[in-house]
C-alpha cells in the first residue's frame, strides 16, 4: 500500500529532474555522500538511488552546498538538525551506537580468545599416550580401513 | 471447486504432519517399533498432500481464477503465463506454501532415504521435520490461506508486483527457500542428536551431505538474488545490506561454519556440542529470516505486504521451536562435551576453529547492525539508520582473514602439521598470488589502490591455492580424486573469483547523472555513450519507452543497449529496466531516469568492472558443493548401513 | 548444567524480547527532529497575495496547527475533513503550508473542498518544508504559544489520532498559555 501511494507520488509530483554539474572530486563526494543518505519515504533506499521527489531535492540540496563549499560534515549535520539521525546510513561513533561499532570486534576477541585458551591447554596437558577410550578406537579402525582405500582417504599427513 | 481441494489438501497435510510428529515421538519414547515405522509414510503422504495444494494453486493462476482472493491480488489475465505461474510465490500466503512444499520435499527425501539410517534415527528426524510443518500449516491455514475465496470474483486482477515480474522470480525464491528449508534437516538431525544422545561420526556422515545440499542451494539463492537486485532495482549495486538480504545471509554464513564443523566433528570427534548448535542455529536464522520478512519490524526494500498479527505468530513459533531445542540444548549436551581433546595451533582442526569464530561472528555481526535500529528504539535512543557503509567497514574486517585461512586449508592436516611444511608448500602460491594481485588491478582497471590489491591479492591467493592443491594430489595418481577433495578446492576457489569481483566493483565503477537530448553523447572511462531517442513500446501488460543507445569504444560501436522506463496497466506503477552489456571484465549499465523538457531524459550510466565475478563466484562454490555431494562415500554409506549401526536402545534397525 | 550450555538460550530470550518489542513499533513513523525546539525560521509569500507575507514570529502568541498540505496529495484530501474539524471544535487557527504545488491548482483545491487555514503560506520550491523537516505530505505541527514545535502527526489524521492526542495536546497547551 505505502510503495502504491510512493508510486502514486512519484507520479503526481512533476520531478525537477535535473543533471548535475560538478566535476571530479566535489562529483566523487556527491556520488558518495547520496549513498550514505536514507531517503526518508523510500523502503530502505539511499537517496543516490531513489527517484522520489524528497530524494531528488535532497540530492539538489546536497549539490548545491558541495557547490558551495560545505564540508561532508555540515551537510550530514544540515540534515540530521531536519531529519534527525535516521537519515544516516553510516550511524556516527557516540553513546547511542558504542554497541553497535564495538559489539563485532568485541564478540571478534572474545572468539580469538576461547580460541587462545583451547589451544594452550595443549600445551598444559601431558602429550603422552592418552588413554584412548573404546570409541575412538573405532573411529581409528574405521578411518585407518577408509585410508586403505586409495578413493576415500581425504586427509594426508 | 479446485481451490477447495487445495485447502482440503492443505488440512489433510496437516493431518498427516502431526502422525508424522506424534508417533515417532512416542515410538521413541516407549520403544515401539511400530510407531516410528508411520514416520516415512506420513511423510511421503504429507508431501502428496503439499503437491495437490501447491498444484492447485498454481491451477487458480494459470486459468485466472480471481475468485481466489490471492489470485485476484497478485496476478491479471494481461500477465504472461510464466509470471503467472511464478506468482505463486510472488506474495506472502504463496510463498509460505512454497516454504511448506519444500520442507515437504525435504522430508520426502528423508523418508526416501530413511532405509540407510537407523530406524529410531530416521524416525525422530522427519519428525522433528513434521513438527515444523504442522507450525507453518497451522500460520497458514489460520492466517494466511491462500485459497480464500471473494464474492463477488473481480472482473480482473491487480496484477502482479512489477518489480517480481523478471525472471529472477521464475528461479530465486525456489532455491533461495530450498536452502533455508534444507537447513530444517540439519535441524532434525541436531535434535535427534540431543534426544538420542549420539554424536558419532556416523551421526555426522548422515548429517553432512544434506548441510551439503541445504548449503548448495542457498548459495545459489543468495547468488541469484543479488544479480536480480542489480538488474532489476535499476541502480547498479549488486548488495544492499538491506534486512531482507542480511535474512538470506546470516544462515548462510553459520551454515558455511556449520559444514567446516562438521567435517571436524566426523574426523576428529570434537566440537560434538558445537556443530550440534550451529545446525540449531542455521535453521532458527532462517526462521528469524521468515519473521524479518513477513513481520514488518524493519524497513526493507524487498519486504512482503506485513502484518504484526503474522509476526506474533511467527515470534511464538519462533519462540517455542528454538527456545524449545536451545533448553533442549542445555540440558541433554554435557554428554557430548566429555573426554574433549586439545586443539593445535598448526592442525586442520585448529584452522576450522577460526573459520567457525570469523564465520559466526561475522553473523553475530550482520544480526547485531540488522537488528540495532530495534534496539536502540528499544533503549530510548531514538531512531536510528544502519546501512551499507557500517556493514562494509565491520564485516570486511572480520571476513578478510576467513581468505586467508583458506589458502591454508588444503595444507593443513589434521592433528599436527609441520611449520616447515606449510611454508614449503605455501610460499610460491603466496608470490604467485601477489604478483598476479597486483598485476589484475592495474591492468584491468588501472590502479595500484591499497584496497583493490590487497583485494585481489587475497582473491588470487584463495584461486591459487586451491589450484596448487589439486594439482599436487593428481600428479602420479591413476585414479580421480576423492570428489569432497575437489569440491572443496572449486568451492575455496569460487571464494577467491567472488573476493577479486568485489574488490574491483567496489571503488572503481564510473557513475554519470546526465541530461542527454537525442543525438547528445557522454563520454566515460573510455565509453562513448551516444543517446539515439526513445520510442514507444506496446509489452503485454505494460507500456514502454524504450531509450536507444549506442556504446562505441575508440570510435567503433560495440553494444546497443535499451534501457527503458515501463509503466504497467493494471496498477500504473512505473519502473525502469536498466540497459546492461554484459562483459567478462566490465559491465556497462544505462538506466533512464525522469524525461526532462525537450526530448531529453535524464540518464544514469554506470560502469561495473568485474562485477560478473561476483555471481561466477557464487556459482563456482555452489558447484563445489554439488561436486561434494556426490562422493562415493556418502554412496557407500547408504549401501552398507544395513548394517545394525546402533541397538543401544533396544530398536531394530532398518534392514529391510 | 554448564553456562556455556545455557548461554545460547538466554540469548534467544533476549532477541525474541527485543523482537516482540519491535512488533509494538512502525518503523516507518519517525518522530520529528524538532520536538520541543523553536519552529525552523522562514519567510514566505501567503497563497492570497503576493504582497504579504508570513514569518515564523506570525506563530508566536498563541497555539498554532501547521497543515503541510498539497493540491496533488491524495491523503491530503481524506484528512481535510478532520483538519477543519480539529480548528472548529479547539479554536486553533491552523496555518497551512502549502507545498510543492502552483497557485493556480491550490486555490482551485481550496475553492473545491473549502479553506481551513487561516492564513496558507506558498511555498513551491519546498524549501521550507525541508527546513521543517518534511518528508511526505500530509504532515501537521502542533506550535505552542512561544513558537515552540510540540507535537507531530505524520501522513493523514485519523478520527482516533485527532481525539486521542491531537486535541487533548491542543487543550493543554491552550490552558498552560492561558
Amino acid at each position: 500500500m505505502r510503495a502504491l501511494l510512493v508510486g502514486i507520488l512519484m507520479l503526481l509530483a512533476m520531478s525537477a529532474a535535473h543533471a548535475v554539474d560538478l566535476q571530479g572530486e566535489e562529483l566523487a563526494r556527491y556520488h558518495a555522500l547520496n549513498a550514505e543518505l536514507r531517503c526518508l519515504i523510500c523502503q530502505n533506499r539511499s537517496i543516490a538511488e531513489s527517484d522520489a521527489p524528497l530524494a531528488q531535492d535532497l540530492r539538489a540540496i546536497v549539490e548545491r552546498q558541495i557547490a558551495d563549499g560545505r564540508s561532508d560534515a555540515e551537510i550530514k549535520q544540515y540534515l540530521v538538525d531536519r531529519y534527525g539521525k535516521w537519515v544516516l546510513y553510516d550511524p556516527p561513533l557516540d553513546s547511542a551506537t558504542i554497541i553497535l561499532w564495538a559489539g563485532p570486534f568485541v564478540m571478534l576477541a572474545i572468539g580469538l580468545l576461547v580460541v587462545f585458551l583451547l589451544m594452550r591447554r595443549r600445551r598444559g596437558a601431558p602429550t603422552a599416550s592418552p588413554p584412548l577410550d573404546r570409541e575412538r578406537l573405532d573411529r581409528v579402525l574405521d578411518e585407518q580401513a577408509r585410508d586403505a582405500d586409495p578413493d576415500s582417504s581425504e586427509e594426508r599427513s | 471447486m479446485i481451490p477447495e481441494i487445495g485447502h482440503f489438501a492443505l488440512i489433510l497435510a496437516l493431518g498427516l504432519a502431526t502422525l508424522q510428529t506424534l508417533l515417532p515421538m512416542y515410538g521413541i519414547w516407549r520403544s515401539r517399533a511400530d510407531c516410528l515405522a508411520v514416520a516415512a509414510p506420513a511423510a511421503i503422504g504429507q508431501f502428496v498432500m503439499m503437491g495437490i495444494a501447491f498444484v492447485a494453486l498454481g491451477f487458480a493462476f494459470y486459468a485466472n481464477d480471481f475468485s481466489v482472493a490471492y489470485v485476484a491480488a497478485n496476478s491479471n489475465t494481461q500477465l504472461p503465463w510464466f509470471y503467472r505461474l511464478s506468482a505463486i510465490w510472488g506474495a506472502h500466503e504463496g510463498s509460505l506454501l512454497l516454504w511448506m512444499m519444500l520442507l515437504a520435499g525435504w522430508s520426502l527425501a528423508v523418508a526416501l532415504a530413511s532405509r540407510t539410517l537407523p530406524r529410531d534415527v530416521a524416525s525422530c528426524v522427519l519428525a522433528v521435520m513434521g513438527a515444523v510443518s504442522v507450525g507453518f500449516l497451522l500460520f497458514t491455514l489460520f492466517t494466511s490461506n491462500p485459497f480464500e475465496r471473494q464474492f463477488p470474483a473481480p472482473m480482473e486482477g491487480r496484477d502482479l508486483n512489477p518489480l517480481l515480474q523478471d525472471p529472477g522470480l521464475v528461479v530465486h525464491p525456489p532455491m533461495l527457500y530450498m536452502g533455508y528449508v534444507g537447513f530444517a534437516v540439519a535441524f532434525a538431525f541436531a535434535i535427534t542428536a540431543l534426544i538420542t544422545g549420539r554424536v558419532d561420526s556416523a551421526w555426522t556422515r548422515w548429517t553432512r551431505p544434506w548441510t551439503t545440499a541445504a548449503w548448495m542451494f542457498l548459495t545459489i539463492g543468495v547468488t541469484l538474488g543479488s544479480w536480480w537486485a542489480y538488474k532489476e532495482l535499476g541502480w547498479g549495486g549488486w548488495w544492499f545490506w538491506d534486512p531482507v538480504e542480511n535474512a538470506s545471509f546470516m544462515p548462510w554464513l553459520v551454515g558455511t561454519a556449520l559444514i567446516h564443523s562438521l567435517a571436524v566433528t566426523e574426523k576428529r570427534g570434537i566440537f560434538k556440542s558445537w556443530t550440534v548448535l550451529l545446525a540449531i542455529t542455521a535453521f532458527a536464522l532462517s526462521l528469524l529470516g521468515t519473521f524479518l520478512v513477513r513481520s514488518g519490524v524493519l524497513i526493507s526494500v524487498h519486504a512482503f505486504a506485513t502484518d504484526p498479527t503474522r509476526g506474533i505468530y511467527i515470534l511464538t513459533f519462533f519462540a517455542v521451536v528454538v527456545g524449545g531445542s536451545l533448553l533442549l540444548y542445555a540440558l541433554r549436551a554435557a554428554q557430548f562435551e566429555a573426554g574433549r581433546e586439545p586443539v593445535a595451533a598448526l592442525s586442520r582442526e585448529g584452522l576450522l576453529l577460526l573459520n567457525n569464530i570469523f564465520l559466526v561472528v561475522a553473523a553475530a555481526g550482520v544480526l547485531l547492525g540488522t537488528l540495532y535500529p530495534i534496539l536502540a528504539d528499544s533503549l530510548g535512543m531514538g531512531r536510528i539508520s544502519v546501512g551499507p557503509p557500517y556493514f562494509n567497514k565491520v564485516f570486511i574486517p572480520l571476513t578478510a582473514p576467513l581468505v586467508v585461512l583458506i589458502g591454508a586449508a588444503a595444507v593443513m592436516a589434521w592433528k599436527r602439521t609441520r611449520a616447515d611444511v606449510l611454508r614449503s608448500r605455501l610460499w610460491l602460491p603466496l608470490i604467485i598470488s601477489i604478483v598476479a594481485g597486483v598485476a589484475l588491478p592495474l591492468f584491468t582497471v588501472g590502479t595500484t589502490a591499497v584496497a583493490a590489491v590487497a583485494g585481489c591479492v587475497l582473491g588470487c591467493w584463495a584461486i591459487v591455492t586451491a589450484f596448487e592443491d589439486i594439482v599436487r594430489r593428481s600428479r602420479g595418481r591413476r585414479v580421480m580424486l576423492p570428489r569432497n577433495v575437489v569440491g572443496m578446492a572449486i568451492a575455496h576457489a569460487g571464494v577467491g573469483i567472488f573476493v577479486i569481483g568485489i574488490s574491483l566493483v567496489s571503488g572503481f565503477g564510473g557513475e554519470h547523472d546526465v541530461r542527454l537530448a537525442p543525438g547528445q553523447s557522454t563520454e566515460m572511462v573510455g565509453y562513448e555513450f551516444t543517446f539515439v531517442g526513445t520510442r514507444h513500446v506496446d509489452g503485454p501488460n505494460f507500456v514502454a519507452e524504450i531509450g536507444d543507445f549506442i556504446v562505441r569504444e575508440d570510435g567503433r560501436q560495440i553494444a546497443e543497449l535499451y534501457p527503458s522506463k515501463r509503466r504497467y496497466n493494471a496498477g500504473g506503477q512505473s519502473m525502469t529496466e536498466a540497459g546492461i552489456d554484459v562483459g567478462v571484465t566490465r559491465d556497462l549499465y544505462v538506466s533512464l531516469g525522469e524525461p526532462l523538457s525537450g526530448d531529453a531524459w535524464s540518464v544514469r550510466i554506470y560502469h561495473r568492472p568485474f562485477v560478473r565475478w561476483i555471481w561466477a563466484g557464487g556459482f563456482i562454490s555452489a558447484l563445489g558443493g554439488l561436486i561434494a555431494l556426490t562422493d562415493k562415500r556418502y554412496r557407500r554409506r547408504r549401501a552398507t548401513a544395513d548394517k545394525p549401526v546402533a541397538t543401544d536402545r533396544g530398536l531394530t534397525t532398518a534392514t529391510a | 548444567m554448564r553456562w556455556r550450555l545455557v548461554l545460547p538460550i538466554l540469548i534467544v530470550f533476549a532477541l525474541i524480547v527485543l523482537l516482540g518489542y519491535g512488533l509494538t513499533r512502525r518503523p516507518d513513523i519517525l518522530p520529528s527532529a524538532f520536538i520541543d525546539k523553536p519552529a525552523p525560521a522562514f519567510d514566505l509569500p501567503t497563497l492570497a497575495s503576493d504582497q504579504e507575507r508570513i514569518t515564523v514570529d506570525d506563530l508566536k502568541g498563541r497555539v498554532t496547527l501547521v497543515n503541510v498540505w498539497a493540491s496533488w496529495c491524495v491523503a491530503c484530501r481524506a484528512e481535510h475533513e478532520l483538519i477543519t474539524a480539529v480548528s472548529r471544535r479547539t479554536g486553533v487557527p491552523v496555518v497551512g503550508l502549502n507545498y510543492k504545488d502552483t497557485e493556480a491548482n491550490a486555490k482551485r483545491w481550496l475553492g473545491r473542498y473549502g479553506n481551513p487555514f487561516a492564513v496558507v503560506a506558498f511555498d513551491p520550491t519546498g524549501a521550507t518544508g525541508i527546513d521543517w523537516g518534511v518528508s511526505a505530505v500530509p504532515e501537521t505541527f502542533v506550535v505552542d504559544a512561544e513558537g515552540i514545535i510540540r507535537y507531530k502527526v505524520v501522513g493523514p489524521i485519523t478520527r482516533e489520532e485527532m481525539n486521542a492526542s491531537l486535541i487533548p495536546k491542543l487543550e493543554q497547551l491552550k490552558a498552560k498559555g492561558s
